[in-house]
């Protein structure tokens, strides 16, 4: 039981250490694009983390959380992508 | 009334997942959650019944379909999910691509059937689904690995449109 | 016991593989739409595979023991990755027809149709 629950943990944080490198895309990104990728990879990591931090300590709030975020994350980059369509139809 | 019932039992049941823990009723839920479920569930259906069936078409409602997309899900599409992944593995560490946007027609009516068909074009092997032509439903796909040109449907997918034409048409 | 440890590390090591693979790629490749496959394909098959040892977990021990904490811990997970499956293709969709519309076009295309067919 506790070796499983430090199994959760560790892949926990090391989904979480892999968000350093989509920041990398995302603060160096050549175009606007390549961002919205690398904030769209960055929300499923953390959604993904945090499945696994809830089942780590036992906690199910945090998988209520990482339901609502994934859902507001999705509304999110689907609004980033229809204004960024039409920035480019009103130029 | 039939969207007015439909939407009321899926919120209903999407609740009733959702609350399901210590309780009277099968050992999973309390009397007054079922109570207040019925009423949540009911000012949805009041407010949002028009949104599920906007074309009017019920042939979703089919539980024979439920079974087949079940039937689709595990089968064809899991066998080529992990396909998709293994080839991605080898692109990313080998890197070789030979990219391309191209069309394909795969002749379905219903918006529902075009976003299945999309999303599991998405998830399967070296294929990204890019733009639809809104008046015939023409797909245009970038392919990772272009080795035709003018390509046929089973390059690209297989025998997905099929399996889609049977479960959402 | 021993193989719900085994067949749990094993599911939580290709979730970590294929979740890295995913960011790899997204460093590592030229344009716009092979960065959106390696992060697509990548990140939603190694969710898939952490969150259903999450799922494994839960069944086991809520048959185990009883307690209802760890039923209700697989059936949220269970809907997390519902939610996580639907939504992130469509989102990738999204983002590579706004790409294609603002004029964002793939490197080293052999062809494009998209470019020639002109939609509105």
């Amino acid at each position: 039981m506790t070796l499983l629950l430090s199994f959760f943990l560790i892949t926990a944080v090391l989904i979480t250490v892999f968000i350093l490198m989509p920041l990398f895309r995302l603060i160096s990104g050549p175009t606007i694009p390549d961002r919205v990728i690398a904030l769209d990879t960055i929300n499923t990591y953390i959604v993904a983390a945090m499945i696994l931090y809830g089942a780590a300590f036992q906690e199910i709030i945090y998988i209520d959380v990482a339901i609502v975020y994934a859902l507001l994350s999705y509304v999110a980059t689907l609004y980033i992508a229809k204004y960024i369509e039409r920035r480019a139809k009103d130029k | 009334m039939i969207p007015f019932i439909s939407t009321f039992v899926l919120s209903f049941f999407a609740y009733l997942f959702l609350t399901a823990s210590q309780g009277e009723v099968l050992k999973l839920w309390s009397h007054y959650e079922i109570f207040a479920g019925i009423i949540i569930a009911l000012i949805v259906a009041i407010f949002a019944s028009q949104v599920l069936f906007q074309k009017r078409s019920y042939r979703l409602l089919n539980p024979y379909k439920w079974v087949l997309f079940l039937c689709y899900f595990f089968g064809p599409f899991l066998h080529a999910l992990i396909k998709a992944n293994i080839d991605v593995a080898y692109r990313v560490i080998t890197g070789k691509i030979n990219p391309g946007i191209v069309k394909i027609s795969p002749q379905l009516k219903s918006d529902a059937a075009i976003t299945m068909l999309a999303n599991s074009i998405t998830l399967t092997p070296g294929t990204l689904s890019v733009d639809i032509d809104e008046d015939n439903n023409d797909l245009y796909i970038h392919w990772i690995n272009v080795t035709d040109l003018k390509p046929s449907i089973e390059d690209i997918c297989g025998n997905f449109p099929e399996w889609v034409r049977r479960i959402a048409e | 016991m021993t193989i719900l440890t085994i067949v749990l590390f094993l599911f939580l090591l290709i979730g970590i593989f294929f979740n890295g693979l995913g960011s790899v790629g997204l460093l590592r490749f030229p344009d716009v739409y092979t960065r959106l496959h390696a992060t697509t394909k990548c990140t939603t098959f190694g969710s898939i595979f952490s969150s259903l040892s999450v799922i494994i977990f839960g069944f086991y021990f809520w048959k185990a023991s009883g307690d209802a904490k760890f039923g209700v811990l697989a059936l949220h997970t269970l809907v997390a990755l519902i939610c996580l499956i639907v939504t992130n293709p469509t989102g990738s969709h999204a983002i590579a027809r706004a790409a294609h519309r603002s004029g964002v076009m793939p490197k080293r295309a052999v062809i494009d149709e998209l470019k020639e067919a002109n939609l509105k």
